[in-house]
């Protein structure tokens, strides 16, 4: 769902903040342009690349001869310059930055300004004159020029309207797919050939949903998952009915419920303030690879809000993400929420000398804490599959079924069914060695999956006691 | 198109079971009724599920507390300094990446380090790190001679940790040195495990209570000796092998009587090494009915008149009656005697000559192979030093000329009777005169870390190898065996080896390029084992 973000509504301009690699080429003017769209690694002819905003972007891009060309493109007003010969805007070298865009590549630095021939360039774009000799002033036919920040705000609403009128198709579609289903039983969606999930979800992408995508293929798996399949497909297929009819109703919604139903189904938010200063210890850092893009998530807590914050950096399949906080540092930063989902989400501002190591455990809970945290979350989120928590004190303990993280008041709480075949289970086990330990983890219906473990109190005074990753 | 196509609203009392039956035959075959009395549709039954749902996941209570697992024994070793652990990380996950395939470049070959490893962590004295115990454990499981060390390594909470997981139970059938020791100071405690144990237990008590008292040990074994299992015997009178003595001979002379034929040829074997046992006295009076001086020629020589029969005596003796396919069987009984004979009796059989003058006499009617061969394998069973300098003879001999053996396996274990100093020096003569082709199995004994002498050998036989143009991986044993064994410190002497040098004639093409890549990993190798050792010295934090 990440690749195919589209624009929130409400601050949408353009031909959208970020297409998706998918939807680029069809833009493109011809066979030739498209081809070049698909030349993978161009990655490397790009330097001095950039974006800021939503919607510009601009890099120099190596031709082999000459010097390189200098490429920009405005999105929101859908203009384009390049110093290439092309006289078909948006030109190949225009896609591509496009389509780097869309990827959100490394190559593109976010910044705070453009660089000057590109703010120059803005300038003429944005001030209703192409000038004259502006250095890559080749703004094309493609250029709309229009006069004033009331008809470009008029155009983001209509364009916005578009999209939210595509996803609102997409939702009762699927509405009716789910009642479809449940009037005929859900024991033909055990049917291994059943391709309705496959399709449903590529509609589902049409409708510019990717959050509906995500989880309508998540529905796919659930027939092939084992015993008590039946009662997990119909709780599946009731929360995703909540969720679009959460979105054909969203004008009812409460704002933040408004917000976390957006962002559920696949709109890009972005962080609001007031940014939250505090020494944020790193509780967890962990990829999770896809095939197009690998996700870092980093979890934070704040040592003096007592705030648990969730930063998602992101990289090109195969490649590491920028993003990198080992497990016990503490840094001195800024994090400014996201709208909806319990405003877990954070984005990280602006940092504060250099991190630190801190080797304490962050204050710990009851399991019964960590079930009642989960709970809570689920009144602004009732879509969340677990919340963060820290569990004080717990001793890892084999039960009949798996594991089971035993408190001090002898209640548990099962360990979550992926941990238990990954090596993390077996390191916390061993750090435990049976004492009591602080565990980080995301606490949910399906159980607890820890994520770093502080080893327990040493008496002997001997040794660090370092966190542990467990993923 | 609408989301509410079902106006009636489901029953709010409904159970989940009732919810999940519904949709599972769906709500045209199964309807709920709604609390209209009307059929409530799909979406109701939607409606009513995630209402359900949310209400659940929002109200779940922690499970009652599975008993934890009893604590795992303190380890009151040091942790290993922090640059250490990185390291051991390092190998660990090295291990468990797939192989690159191919040429194996110039990058030094990790997962070979790993034992090197561990035995310097060992050697120091440190506790392993918990968080890498699962790796650790895991490398041994897939690895059989990282078993030993790596069981050591992880001590009492890698044990512990075995205990919980299936995968690992090989570690505790293993008996590692000082991890799985069962206590021999209660003589009750010894007497209850022993009669009631499992047999791996029992084994790991005898071993125990033999180190401590060779005495009790047997007297235990007697105890029980006639009702044991035949493939228990085995074993048991197997673990009398270490701190064999003569108070053994009269507990191993009664199994020689033994129903099962491997227990009888072990104890013969062990009171064969007893030289002054019964039954190495009667072997001497066979075998010196078999060889003797013979004065007929001019200087003095050895005449061999091999047994015509083996008799019951020499087969409750041990010798084995059938030889292996091949073998004539007087020459193989002849073997099994002179084996098992005191070699001192040779000396004052030929009237007080030392080792070195026998294995220089003649043999008469082409018996020499086989005395020879024979007198190696006594020289290894009773461990000594004098004969098996003998029967090795002067490094610089060929092989094929020189006394005793031809055989690169017998001599290696000849090898293995001298003192370490001694193997080193040997095989660093042997190389100097004979070159590498050979020196694989030899190097196998000498101790590592390759010092001095041995290791200039194999450097210039290297470079030898190299100028005489022939392909780095003819030689990639002892490659191997030197990235692993050669002493750090000559990592600076290699360097002038890794530039490609100019081809000389006759050489096999591109070897130059092939030869500079082996000696740049020998030299990161042996750079990365000098970092390894630093790394793991006491205060290096």
């Amino acid at each position: 769902m990440l690749l195919s973000q589209g624009e929130e509504p409400a601050r949408t301009a353009g031909h959208g903040a970020r297409r998706t690699v998918d939807e680029v080429p069809a833009t493109a003017s011809d066979e030739a342009s498209r081809d070049a769209v698909r030349v993978a690694g161009s990655e490397r002819l790009w330097s001095g690349a950039g974006t800021v905003g939503t919607g510009v972007v601009w890099g120099l891009r190596a031709t082999g001869e000459g010097p390189p060309h200098r490429t920009a493109a405005d999105l929101d007003e859908g203009a384009y310059t390049c110093g290439c010969a092309s006289s078909q805007p948006p030109c190949p070298h225009a896609l591509e930055l496009l389509a780097l865009h869309a990827g959100d590549r490394p190559v593109l630095r976010r910044s705070a300004e453009p660089p000057a021939w590109v703010a120059e360039w803005l300038t003429g774009v944005r001030g209703g004159i192409a000038a004259d000799g502006a250095p890559g002033a080749a703004a094309g036919p493609g250029a709309k020029v229009d006069d004033g920040a009331g008809d470009r705000a008029r155009a983001a609403r209509r364009r916005a309207d578009r999209r939210a009128g595509r996803i609102t198709g997409g939702a009762q579609d699927l509405e009716q797919r789910l009642t479809d289903l449940l009037r005929g039983g859900l024991a033909a969606a055990q049917d291994p050939g059943n391709p309705l999930w496959e399709e449903t979800a590529a509609r589902m992408v049409d409708a510019q949903a990717p959050g509906l995508a995500h989880r309508v293929r998540e529905l796919g798996e659930v027939p092939a998952s084992g015993a008590g399949w039946p009662a997990r497909m119909l709780e599946e297929c009731a929360l995703l009915h909540l969720l679009d009819t959460a979105w054909l109703g969203l004008g009812r919604l409460p704002a933040p419920l408004a917000a976390t139903v957006r962002t559920r189904v696949g709109l890009t938010a972005s962080a609001e303030g007031p940014a939250v200063r505090d020494h944020w210890l790193v509780l967890a850092q962990y990829d999770v690879p896809d095939a197009r893009i690998v996700t870092r998530r980093v979890w934070l807590h704040g040592r003096a809000s007592g705030r648990t914050a969730l930063l998602l950096s992101y990289g090109a399949a195969g490649r590491t993400p920028d993003l990198a906080l080992p497990v016990g540092s503490v840094i001195d930063a800024e994090v400014t929420p996201y709208p909806g989902g319990g405003r877990l989400r954070g984005e990280l501002g602006r940092r504060f000398g250099e991190p630190y190591a801190d080797p304490s455990p962050p204050p710990g809970g009851t399991t019964a804490d960590a079930l009642a945290a989960y709970g809570r979350a689920l009144r602004d989120d009732p879509w969340l599959d677990a919340w963060p928590a820290v569990l004080g004190e717990v001793v890892p303990a084999p039960a009949a079924e798996g594991w089971r993280l035993v408190g001090a008041d002898s209640t548990a709480l099962p360990v979550a069914g992926p941990a238990l075949s990954r090596p993390g289970l077996w390191k916390l086990v061993a750090l435990s060695g049976g004492l009591p330990l602080t565990v980080f983890g995301a606490c949910g219906h399906r159980g607890f999956e820890p994520l770093a473990a502080w080893p327990p109190g040493t008496s002997d005074g001997l040794g660090a006691r370092e966190p542990v990753a467990l993923l | 198109m609408s989301t509410t196509q079902t106006t009636a609203r489901a029953p709010m009392d409904a159970s989940w079971e009732d919810l999940v039956t519904s949709a599972l035959l769906g709500t045209d075959r199964r309807p709920l009724t709604a609390e209209s009395g009307d059929p409530a549709g799909p979406a109701a039954l939607l409606d009513l599920a995630a209402l359900h749902t949310v209400r659940r996941r929002a109200a779940l209570r922690p499970a009652i507390g599975a008993a934890p697992p009893a604590p795992a024994p303190a380890d009151p070793r040091p942790p290993l300094p922090a640059a250490a652990r990185r390291r051991l990380a390092q190998l660990l996950a090295d291990r468990s990446a797939p192989p690159g395939g191919g040429r194996r470049g110039t990058a030094p070959d990790l997962t070979e380090l790993i034992p090197q490893w561990l035995a310097s962590a060992e050697a120091h004295g440190y506790r392993a790190p918990a968080e890498l115990l699962p790796a650790l454990l895991d490398a041994a499981r897939a690895r059989t001679d990282l078993r030993t060390h790596v069981l050591a390594f992880a001590g009492p909470r890698g044990l512990w940790l075995a205990g919980l997981n299936p995968e690992w139970r090989f570690a505790l059938r293993a008996t590692a040195r000082g991890a799985h020791r069962p206590d021999t100071t209660d003589p009750e405690a010894v007497r209850r495990l022993w009669a009631d144990g499992l047999f791996a237990e029992r084994v790991a008590l005898l071993g125990a209570l033999r180190e401590r008292d060779p005495g009790a040990a047997r007297s235990l074994l007697a105890g029980t000796w006639s009702t044991e299992r035949a493939e228990d015997r085995l074993m048991f009178v197997d673990s009398l092998r270490a701190g064999l003595s003569d108070a053994d001979e009269a507990f191993l002379e009664a199994a020689l009587t033994d129903r099962s034929r491997n227990v009888r040829a072990t104890a013969a074997e062990l009171l064969s090494g007893l030289p002054g046992s019964a039954l190495a006295g009667r072997m001497a009076a066979r075998a010196t009915t078999c060889v003797n001086p013979d004065r007929t020629g001019d200087a003095l020589a050895i005449a061999v008149e091999a047994p015509h029969e083996c008799d019951t005596g020499m087969e409750r003796d041990g010798v084995v009656a059938v030889p292996p396919s091949g073998h004539g069987e007087r020459s193989w009984w002849l073997g099994q005697l002179v084996e098992a004979t005191p070699l001192g009796v040779w000396c004052e059989r030929f009237g007080g000559r030392g080792a070195r003058e026998l294995v220089a006499l003649p043999v008469a009617d082409g018996w020499g192979g086989d005395l020879h061969a024979a007198w190696c394998r006594a020289a290894v069973r009773q461990r000594d030093p004098e004969w098996a300098r003998a029967l090795l003879g002067t490094p610089s001999t060929p092989p094929a000329n020189g006394p005793g053996t031809a055989s690169l396996a017998q001599r290696s274990t000849l090898l293995s009777t001298l003192p370490p100093a001694e193997r080193s020096l040997w095989v660093a003569d042997f190389i100097a005169a004979h070159g590498l082709s050979e020196a694989f199995q030899l190097l196998g004994v000498c101790p590592v870390p390759w010092e001095g002498p041995l290791g200039r050998s194999v450097v210039d036989a290297l470079d030898i190898a190299r100028d005489a143009g022939s392909y780095p991986w003819s030689f990639s044993g002892v490659m191997g065996l030197a990235e692993r064994c050669l002493n750090p410190a000559e990592a600076g002497r290699l360097d002038v080896l890794t530039t490609t040098p100019a081809e000389p004639e006759g050489a096999s093409p591109g070897a130059g390029g092939y030869w500079s890549e082996a000696f740049q990993r020998l030299v990161s190798t042996l750079r990365l084992r000098a970092a390894m050792d630093a790394e793991l010295a006491p205060g290096a934090d």
